[in-house]
């Protein structure tokens, strides 16, 4: 570890800081009727959508309605998806010539852009043609996020509701979280990128001549905008194979900063946004502090790990000592440009928030660092999280943080001064169970049946990390991956698209449910005997409860992992090739 | 709730026309006209022919030449196209090793890998020489790396190895503002830099 390492960290979460409360005023204005400057430009274009798709933007939605629209919606954007891969042949923008798209794998990766997860059992630049990264694969970057963010919204609406049936209208928050949000920083980050050495062109692969008389053909297309919404959206579906490993995706130490910036940023304003629309931003900075708690346990654990380097290579003529002439540590399946204090710190925010974007492989890191990104989206991905899913997890945790405080205590629990009853507990507790049963019952499947078998890359431990980490990426709605793993078959293509299904849906729906029956309550005027949600203690406890439920649920399956691998790895034991 | 049916297709194409059409041919076109040169993948000509690009690293085997990082990148075998042959940076199927640290075949590749670098001398060789990179196609190596192979480069061209380390002291890119990123040298650069030096 080295001091400008923790210096790059450091500075990352003072950014964060920074623009956590721009950005929650900004969303507020969005959402809550404000106008923003963009205004006089987006309005009229916002009326033309609604027009064009016959959408009142005045008549409220039960949460039922949303749900439903949410779900429509998502089918409509799951049909024309497949409907572009299995086509790309013959349409248009297709200078590589490439083939149309195998059904299950074209059913995996609709799924996966539905569900805001990205997860590519495909090799990008191999497999889809410029139309479907742009018509396909961009707009649904955009709208599954803009999906994410209207369903939190909904949810505070819940909170913030009395006595009414209403959450919100879906078309109008989706259209809004698109219009005002997404593209207009989408816009300003794509020109930046495509300065720092982003392409963006329609063009063929480039095919040059290198240096030493050989052919290299280079892949090209319209990189930089879909980058852009790749990580505001937390998406994290590269155009490229190594993602933002790739010198292409991410050319430059600065657009690696940006880029981390965009995975928090909207799930750091979202926690602001809470504050502003219960009228206490404490409670928005609460739930922020306990997200930021776990960020650091985790940004440190993966920092220290990846640091102490490969001990198989201590008997080795190699030096791993960072100093100032290289960063040592680990540096297998890691770019030069981002060393280790980067790998490992974007690993941990890319796991902390659905994103899924990697500028490492996973797959290559030490056992304890490759724990770190693994444990962040067994939790539930809360930790900012992805685009609106980030802060309704968080919300569930925390109406169970508060049941549980509540029977210590032994009173009726309250939360924003909404009473938290049977049902809101059950829908939580429903919720936070989808998660592990799609993780570990798959993950068991996969291990004792041949095609689950055979997809690892790896033997020993370490294959049986590829499998946990490949289902819980995709229950998780994360996307990035332990690489290695063959997933390009049809068990593991159907298996993981069922995972995402459960993981978006099973967890969306009771939150959805939440959140009207909380908008049916009226509001309890704090009296002495409130707990504060908007203290230390209360931060305290959300911690815990966070780890106890994670600890508790994935202990037995983390330790067949990672842990016996990081026992075997200092133990000299090597596993051969499968 | 099946009124909702209608708005959830038309949502659909509409937002497929701004975000999926206009969104990117829009930003396609302001690039090509604001930013032309990265816009189109930063390439780099000699004599009217492409012969790489600024930030995608390609592969080095002459002792002339600084050499990057091992690479693992693959293309479909031209005989049969079910099969793939190892093709170091091959920059239309960018890919990592995902060997885990606990890997056989890892720790065998990095140790022939070093006991050929060190050749016996005292000098440990630089960590990311002997790792692959994320992508297969890094174009840096850490100012380590490049100091390593001073010596050898500065023979196969009968420079001075003080010339050459301070070529390479001219194309070592510090942290950005100071702060953000590694130091790092990138080895298509540099070797340009060689060529006109010393053909």
């Amino acid at each position: 570890m080295t001091f400008n390492g923790w210096v790059q960290i450091a500075f990352f979460s003072l950014v964060i800081i920074a623009v956590t409360r721009p950005m929650g005023g900004y969303l507020h204005r969005v959402f809550d009727g404000g106008r923003t400057i963009l205004h006089p430009v987006l309005r009229p274009v916002e009326r033309a959508i609604y027009w064009c798709c016959g959408v009142d933007e005045t008549k409220e939605q039960g949460w039922l309605t949303y749900a439903v629209s949410m779900l429509f919606f998502s089918v409509a954007g799951f049909v024309s998806l497949y409907a572009l891969q299995r086509l790309q042949a013959v349409l248009p923008f297709n200078p590589a010539g490439q083939g149309n798209v195998e059904q299950s794998l074209a059913f995996n990766t609709s799924i996966s852009f539905v569900t805001n997860t990205n997860w590519q059992s495909y090799v990008p630049e191999t497999t889809m043609s410029y139309l479907t990264q742009m018509a396909g694969l961009t707009v649904h970057n955009f709208v599954s996020a803009a999906t994410g963010i209207a369903l939190a919204v909904a949810v505070i609406r819940g909170f913030v509701g009395r006595e009414t049936k209403s959450v919100g209208n879906f078309w109008v928050d989706m259209t809004r979280a698109t219009l005002y949000v997404l593209l207009p920083i989408s816009i300003a980050v794509c020109l930046f990128f495509v300065w720092q050495g982003v392409p963006q062109n329609l063009g063929a692969y480039v095919e040059a001549t290198t240096l030493e008389g050989a052919k290299q053909v280079i892949g090209q297309g319209p990189v930089a905008s879909q980058e852009a919404i790749k990580m505001l959206g937390t998406n994290g579906g590269g155009f490229f194979n190594a993602n933002s490993a790739h010198p292409y995706e991410n050319p430059t130490a600065l657009t690696n900063f940006v880029q981390m910036v965009l995975i928090f940023v909207i799930g750091a304003g979202l926690t602001n946004l809470l504050g502003r629309m219960v009228k206490d931003e404490r409670q928005g900075w609460a739930l922020f502090a306990a997200m930021g708690v776990l960020f650091l346990m985790g940004v440190a654990t993966a920092y220290w790990a990846e640091s102490a380097g490969n001990p198989a290579f201590a008997a080795m003529p190699v030096d791993q000592l960072a100093g100032p002439m290289q960063a040592g540590g680990n540096m297998e399946g890691k770019e030069v440009r981002f060393g280790i204090a980067n790998s490992a710190l974007f690993a941990t925010v890319t796991t902390d928030a659905s994103c899924g974007a990697v500028n490492a492989m996973h797959d290559s890191f030490t056992p304890l660092g490759g724990l770190v990104p693994m444990v962040n989206i067994q939790l539930g991905e809360v930790i900012f999280g992805g685009v609106g899913s980030g802060l309704y997890g968080m919300l569930a945790f925390a109406i169970v943080t508060m049941f549980i405080a509540g029977l210590m205590v032994g009173r009726t629990p309250e939360y924003l001064g909404k009473k938290l009853e049977a049902k809101e507990v059950k829908m939580s507790i429903l919720a936070l169970l989808a998660l592990p049963l799609a993780i570990l019952g798959f993950s068991a499947i996969a291990t004792v049946v041949p095609a689950g078998l055979a997809g690892p890359a790896n033997t020993g431990p370490h294959g049986f990390s590829e499998i946990l980490y490949a289902f819980t990426s995709a229950a998780g709605n994360n996307g990035s991956a332990f690489a290695g793993i063959s997933a390009n078959t049809f068990f593991y293509n159907t298996t993981l698209a069922a995972g995402m299904l459960i993981g978006r849906f099973i967890f969306v729906v009771p939150v959805l449910a939440i959140a009207g029956s909380l908008a049916a309550k009226k509001m309890v005027a704090p009296s002495a005997g409130t707990f504060p949600t908007h203290g230390p203690l209360f931060v305290g406890l959300l911690v815990g409860v966070i780890l106890i439920i994670g600890g508790l649920t994935y202990f037995p399956a983390v330790a067949l992992g990672p842990v016996v691998e990081h026992v075997a790895m200092n133990a000299g034991t090597l596993y051969p090739a499968p | 709730m099946l009124r909702e049916i209608r708005p959830a297709i038309a949502m659909i194409v509409v937002m497929t026309a701004i975000t999926g059409f206009a969104y990117p041919l829009g930003m396609t076109g302001l690039s090509q006209l604001i930013f032309p040169h990265q816009a189109n993948g930063s390439l780099i000509e000699k004599d009217g022919q492409v012969i790489g690009a600024d930030m995608i690293g390609q592969n080095f085997t002459s002792e002339k030449y600084f050499r990057g990082r091992p690479s693992v990148t693959t293309e479909a075998d031209p005989a049969d196209s079910t099969k793939s042959v190892a093709t170091p940076y091959a920059a239309d199927n960018s890919a990592g090793s995902n060997l885990g640290p606990t890997s056989q075949a890892l720790i065998d590749r990095v140790k022939t890998d070093s006991e050929t670098l060190a050749a016996g001398g005292a000098a440990k060789v630089p960590v990311d020489l002997v790792t692959t990179s994320a992508s297969g196609l890094d174009p840096d190596i850490t100012p380590a790396g490049a100091a390593f192979q001073v010596a050898r480069v500065a023979q196969a061209r009968n420079l001075p190895a003080v010339k050459v380390q301070a070529l390479v002291d001219d194309y070592t890119e510090t942290r950005t503002l100071g702060i953000l990123g590694e130091p790092r040298v990138n080895v298509l650069k540099l070797n340009l830099a060689l060529d006109a030096l010393a053909p």
